[in-house]
């Protein structure tokens, strides 16, 4: 038929004109689709957000980057973590001279203190290090210098202060060469470190003081041996090399046979950066269940209002029977305002997702991504919900007697 | 010898409720003539209502042969009679039936939406508003249902009826919801028509109303029980813009 092109435009203005009849309704109808796409939208976008800054740290950080920490010793054939690291300085030396995989290599010791600097203090961590950790982070100091190798042999009273810690102890920004004092010891502070920004974990990186490790364990913590080595490998494709280097160094120096139980752990920011990635994957498919039940009952809305709609429009529809539309007419016109009310509120959802998306990125500094297949996505997911739940009501009205129809008050 | 608009041979409407069975009508014939002003009236339970709906192939008869302007529309389906009714019948309601919060000149483009003439949307916008101007209800294209009397929307619905260029003009008593003297006018409007050669079927079941008509059928029990020729009483419309004129162009297929 030549002209069923054309009617077919004429029934979707007969839909459209339905819709703008009942401003009120149709929005109120629409709203639970604009809020169920918004949901997936902004969700997808936080997620994705999260994603990428993951990647974003673990490139920050260093693909090449190892920890490794101290774990349960066993002595006497009994298993056991004791409060003693099972670490030390000679470890580190270890590694350094035997492992070609492994660039650089620094004993780590914590602490936690409060900084004095004249009438201002600031409780914070300790971190010591050795002078390759600039490089293990890939951290470089913004003002003044790192502390030197002579100042780890010589553990001398200096420290680099985190842009935080900075920040808040010299407002008037002039730190360099000034004298802090850490547990009633004083520190010359050598550098300021740049401005690192939050961790994945949401920590502030800045907020630290990092010294000579010699230093620490000397003059603040009084341990001997250390928390943590942090490594890093000579290259982003050795870093499996480097941990199976290590993991033989320090079996042999612990005397713990290859298949045996090791007494330290090894994490590379890569598995560091897949945990991550797991647990915000599976938060994701929380927020997209939620989204996806919140379409459903949007699409529940629809079905309901388009039920009254037709209960209510009888008589219309038998107006419509009597001057000649067919049952396929009306199944037409209802499903059509129900998939437009379904899409226009998708439309409106997407943007609200992504003003949603942008009032968190500005508000909360969260990072923010939205793609275009998630748009494409909700859009096909409204389009779809507004034909399965518009097409009961639609095919009721299809099926009404136009008798009937007409005598409907 | 004019064509038939309607050939009607022993029509039968048996409606089964529950277990009883009720003969709406009983072998029912009619023969209508084109250009005829036919009016068919009998009181309510004579089978009048299930005549108007089936010449309105609104339904189907149980027995019997109903053509229409030379179509055997009884055994037609839904989709079929659909067609039907928006080629060859114009309805005319009593309570007007229009769509609400619509204008006019909407109203009066409906049935061509639904059509297969194949028009655009500036033809079918001016069939609608020589149609409108023909029940003289020119300036007022734009109102909505609720801005016009009830005399004016009937006159919509008229144009509404009028604008398929229908083979008949089924008028369902088109003044029972309206004044004498707006009836009086809708009547005038429906011989004008008829005057210009437009067949027209009144359902009434006023004599009043049916003495407007040229040809009276009393319907009882399910049969014709009276057919008579009557002397028209005529009425003379003002503000009908060219009653007489020929359908324009436009409008006709």
């Amino acid at each position: 038929m030549k002209s069923s092109v054309m009617r077919f435009s004429n029934i979707i203005l007969v839909g459209l004109r339905a819709i703008a009849r009942n401003k009120m309704r149709s929005f109120l109808t629409a709203l639970g689709i604009i809020i169920g796409v918004g949901c997936v939208i902004a969700v997808v976008a936080i997620g994705n957000g999260a994603t990428k800054s993951i990647e974003n740290s673990t490139n920050a950080m260093g693909t090449n980057y190892i920890m490794v920490f101290p774990g349960a010793s066993t002595s006497g054939g009994a298993r056991l973590f004791t409060g003693n690291s099972t670490l030390t300085i000679e470890d580190a030396d270890a590694i350094k001279a035997e492992c070609p995989a492994v660039a650089y290599v620094s004993p780590t010791v914590r602490s936690a203190a409060q900084i004095v600097a004249g009438e201002l203090n600031w409780g914070t961590s300790i971190q010591g290090v050795d002078v390759d950790y600039p490089l293990i982070r890939s951290w470089n100091v913004a003002d003044g210098t790192f502390f030197t190798d002579q100042d780890v042999k010589s553990a001398s009273k200096v420290a680099v202060l985190g842009k935080t810690v900075a920040d808040n102890l010299f407002p008037d920004g002039q730190a360099v060469g000034q004298i802090v004092r850490i547990k009633n010891v004083p520190f010359k502070v050598t550098g300021v470190l740049e401005k690192k920004g939050g961790n994945m974990q949401g920590q502030d990186q800045d907020d630290v003081v990092v010294a000579p490790y010699t230093t620490v364990m000397k003059r603040l913590s009084g341990k001997t041996r250390i928390d943590m080595l942090q490594v890093s490998a000579a290259s982003a494709g050795q870093v499996q090399e480097a941990q199976n280097e290590m993991d033989a160094v320090l079996r042999q120096r612990h005397r713990i046979a290859p298949r045996g139980d090791a007494d330290f752990q090894m994490r590379s920011q890569e598995e560091i950066a897949q945990m991550a990635g797991q647990q915000s994957a599976i938060l994701r498919v929380l927020l997209i269940c939620i989204a996806a039940i919140s379409l459903f009952v949007g699409g529940i809305g629809i079905m309901n209002i388009m039920l009254v709609s037709v209960t209510e429009r009888t008589r219309e529809i038998g107006i419509r029977m009597a001057i000649g539309a067919k049952g396929r007419h009306v199944l037409l016109q209802f499903l059509f305002e129900a998939v437009t009310l379904a899409v226009v509120g998708g439309g409106v959802g997407v943007a609200l997702g992504i003003g949603a998306s942008l009032i968190i990125k500005r508000f909360l500094q969260w990072p923010i991504v939205v793609t275009p297949t998630s748009v494409a996505l909700s859009f096909g997911v409204a389009a779809f919900v507004g034909i399965f739940f518009g097409f009961y009501p639609a095919r009721k009205a299809a099926r009404l007697d136009p008798i009937d129809a007409l005598r409907y008050e | 010898m004019p064509d038939k608009v309607i050939e009607i041979h022993g029509l039968t409407k048996v409606y089964t409720m529950g277990e009883v069975e009720v003969r709406a009508l009983a072998g029912l014939d009619l023969l209508v003539d084109e250009g005829e002003f036919l009016a068919v009236m009998g009181p309510s339970g004579s089978g009048k209502s299930t005549l108007m709906n089936i010449l309105g192939c609104l339904d189907r008869p149980t027995d019997g042969t109903y053509k229409l302007d030379g179509i055997d529309v009884s055994t037609l389906d839904r989709d079929e009679r659909a067609v039907i009714r928006n080629a060859k019948i114009g309805f005319v309601f009593q309570s007007f039936n229009l769509l609400a919060r619509t204008s006019a000149v909407e109203n009066v483009e409906l049935p061509l939406i639904y059509g297969d003439l194949g028009w655009s949307r500036e033809e079918r916008h001016k069939a609608a508003m020589d149609a409108l101007r023909r029940v003289g209800l020119k300036g007022r294209e734009h109102n909505h249902p609720s801005q016009l009397s009830g005399g004016q929307q009937q006159r919509v619905a008229i144009a509404r009826a009028l604008v398929t260029d229908p083979a008949m003009l089924l008028a369902d008593e088109p003044t029972g919801n309206l004044d004498s003297r707006t009836s009086e006018e809708i009547m005038g409007i429906f011989q004008s028509l008829n005057d210009s050669g437009k067949t027209v079927v009144l359902i009434t079941h006023e004599p009043d109303i049916a003495q407007h008509a040229k040809r009276v059928v009393t319907v009882r029990d399910g049969v014709i029980q009276h057919d008579e020729k009557v002397e028209q009483q005529r009425v003379d419309v003002q503000g009908i813009a060219a009653p007489a004129a020929p359908i324009p162009v436009e409008a006709t297929r």
